[in-house]
């Protein structure tokens, strides 16, 4: 079995920083991504961008090359392709390529998973037709295939930024349906003053603002009451808008309402965990070295927190050293003096992150939506059934198993698990910390059989 | 609705016997929706349509069948000559 110093797991920003910080110190580490190359979803394929794929998702997506490139002058051993299922607490990670199953040890681990949409279950949203606008996105990336004629709902930056891709591509969304509420404004007014330092990001927002107005698309503001029509296949999505139901024809709707963290890997060792309240989601503790309760875990980037790409690769920077000089590879001053300029940047990215949680909040109904809405796609559990649930006396998610197989599909819960917390903690008039997560357990993605029985009698 | 920016390195693969064209860089979900196929599978309990929703690994919406094998179709690279039908055929 393979040891390292430091394995890291997630190539994104916080991933790939951390691997080239922590080989230039001279240590020997491990990078595993489930992708086939690096980049995370944020810079996802861009060894493979083209130019015309590169003038349609922006010089964002093209500064991720100045993390990419590194990666292939280190001495670190990159596997690519790898589904990391399990960690134990001794620091094995159990890892799959190919169906085939490794294990390797590592004295420190970074974990830096990033982030998932949030789920916006509105009634409809199981239909096919119906995807994020982060998988609209990722189509343009790997594949540079344009969505024509989608109908993007929801609200926060990645929405507009991809509305302005799909301007540039030719093929501009048919409306875009806005949940943010005026009153949004106002609220995130009072943080505007720490934005300021990322003056240069908030233009560029606006920029994309005033790029959706002149392409003359429709644009729906202060929207609620989202309903997705048709039995089969999306047909029209409906909603409300200025006390009157409004119809739009389309056959693609994108919904989205920011990121969460993925915490699959941090839930499944029992790290600490709480809840976020302008986030509204829960993350792992951890401290200013991104060192989580479990003293040989840390977490760098958005799945400890969502903070954006920028503030993921100064993440990267300074768990990378959190780590080093907790396994005594570099010294307490190194460390120090190491990770100030990336502390600077990460204030100021923090500035404009609470700006950008107050503007962009989740709306009530994606909170604690009507009852006829699916929650749990997997197992098709409705609001309504989980809160029948709670009558019946339950109080956690960890219950609603019990009561109705809810997060008991494929995906675990990852995409039913924050909004079965938030109805919970408000029917049973519990905080998010009270009512806590579902419990995960390993292995955190689907294996056969032979990929376990792989592990044994190769001395692995 | 999907349009190709590009044409390059055409492979091909097959979905309950259908020839469906792809290209490299291409999943077998996202080959399945520039095909025009959304729908992939049906819901365990209501039987419902269902097709790629995340398209990045998590949602487990797009589950298909390959070599006897339930896969996520959005994290399959699209190759020559694989052979995908659904996972559930008695439903559909």
């Amino acid at each position: 079995m393979k040891t390292y110093d430091l394995a890291i797991i997630g190539a994104g920003p916080a991933g790939m920083t951390a691997t080239t910080a922590a080989c230039a110190q001279g240590a020997s580490v491990c990078l595993l991504d489930e992708q086939q190359t690096p980049g995370g979803q944020i810079y996802r394929s861009l060894n493979h961008c083209d130019e015309q794929r590169g003038a349609i998702l922006g010089e964002d997506y093209l500064y991720g090359k100045t993390l990419i490139d590194p990666l292939s002058t280190i001495d670190a051993d990159q596997t690519f392709g790898a589904t990391v299922w399990r960690i134990d607490e001794n620091g094995h990670i159990y890892f799959s390529t190919h169906g085939q199953a490794h294990r390797i040890q590592a004295r420190h681990i970074i974990i830096a998973t990033g982030a998932l949409e949030r789920a916006s279950p509105v009634p409809g949203w199981t239909l096919p037709g119906v995807m994020t606008v982060g998988a609209a996105q990722i189509l343009i990336k790997s594949s540079g295939l344009i969505t024509e004629g989608a109908v993007l709902a929801g609200t926060g930056p990645l929405l507009y930024t991809v509305a302005v891709q799909l301007i540039s591509a030719g093929s501009p969304p048919t409306a875009i349906v806005d949940t943010q509420q005026p009153a949004n404004y106002v609220t995130a007014a009072k943080y505007l003053p720490s934005a300021l330092a990322r003056a240069a990001t908030l233009k560029k927002g606006l920029g994309y603002l005033a790029k959706i107005r002149s392409a003359g698309i429709p644009f729906y503001r202060a929207a609620g009451d989202l309903t997705i029509e048709g039995s089969t296949a999306a047909q029209a999505l409906s909603f409300s808008h200025k006390g009157h139901t409004v119809r739009l024809q389309t056959d693609n709707v994108l919904l989205h309402q920011g990121v969460i963290p993925n915490t699959q890997l941090t839930r499944s060792l029992r790290l600490k965990h709480e809840w976020n309240r302008a986030q509204r989601c829960f993350h792992p503790q951890t401290s200013d070295w991104g060192i989580s309760s479990q003293s040989n875990i840390s977490i760098a980037g958005d799945g400890g927190g969502i903070g954006g790409a920028i503030a993921a690769q100064a993440e990267g920077h300074v768990a990378a050293l959190g780590a080093l000089q907790s396994l005594s590879l570099i010294t307490t001053e190194q460390r120090d003096a190491g990770a100030q300029p990336h502390r600077q940047t990460l204030k100021k990215e923090a500035g404009l992150r609470r700006f950008l949680d107050a503007l962009y909040p989740v709306p009530e109904e994606v909170m604690r939506p009507s009852d006829h809405t699916i929650i749990c796609r997997c197992e098709d559990v409705t609001a309504g059934e989980i809160r029948s649930f709670v009558k019946a006396g339950c109080t956690g998610p960890n219950q609603t198993k019990a009561f109705g197989r809810c997060g008991m599909g494929p995906c675990q819960g990852r995409y039913c698990g924050t909004t079965v917390t938030e109805i919970l903690a408000a029917e049973n008039k519990l905080s998010h910390d009270a009512v806590g997560a579902y419990r995960v357990r390993a292995p955190i993605k689907p294996i056969t059989l032979g990929e376990l029985a792989s592990l044994t009698g190769t001395g692995d | 609705m999907l349009k190709r920016t590009s044409n390059n390195n055409p492979v091909s693969f097959t979905f309950e016997g259908e020839t469906i064209p792809a290209q490299s860089g291409d999943s077998v979900a996202s080959a399945m929706l520039a095909h025009g196929t959304q729908a992939l599978r049906v819901s365990t309990r209501r039987k419902a349509q269902r097709g790629p929703y995340c398209m990045m690994g998590a949602c487990y919406e797009c589950l298909v069948e390959i070599d006897g094998k339930t896969v996520q179709s959005c994290m399959t690279t699209a190759t020559d000559g694989l052979q995908v039908s659904r996972v559930n055929h008695e439903d559909v």
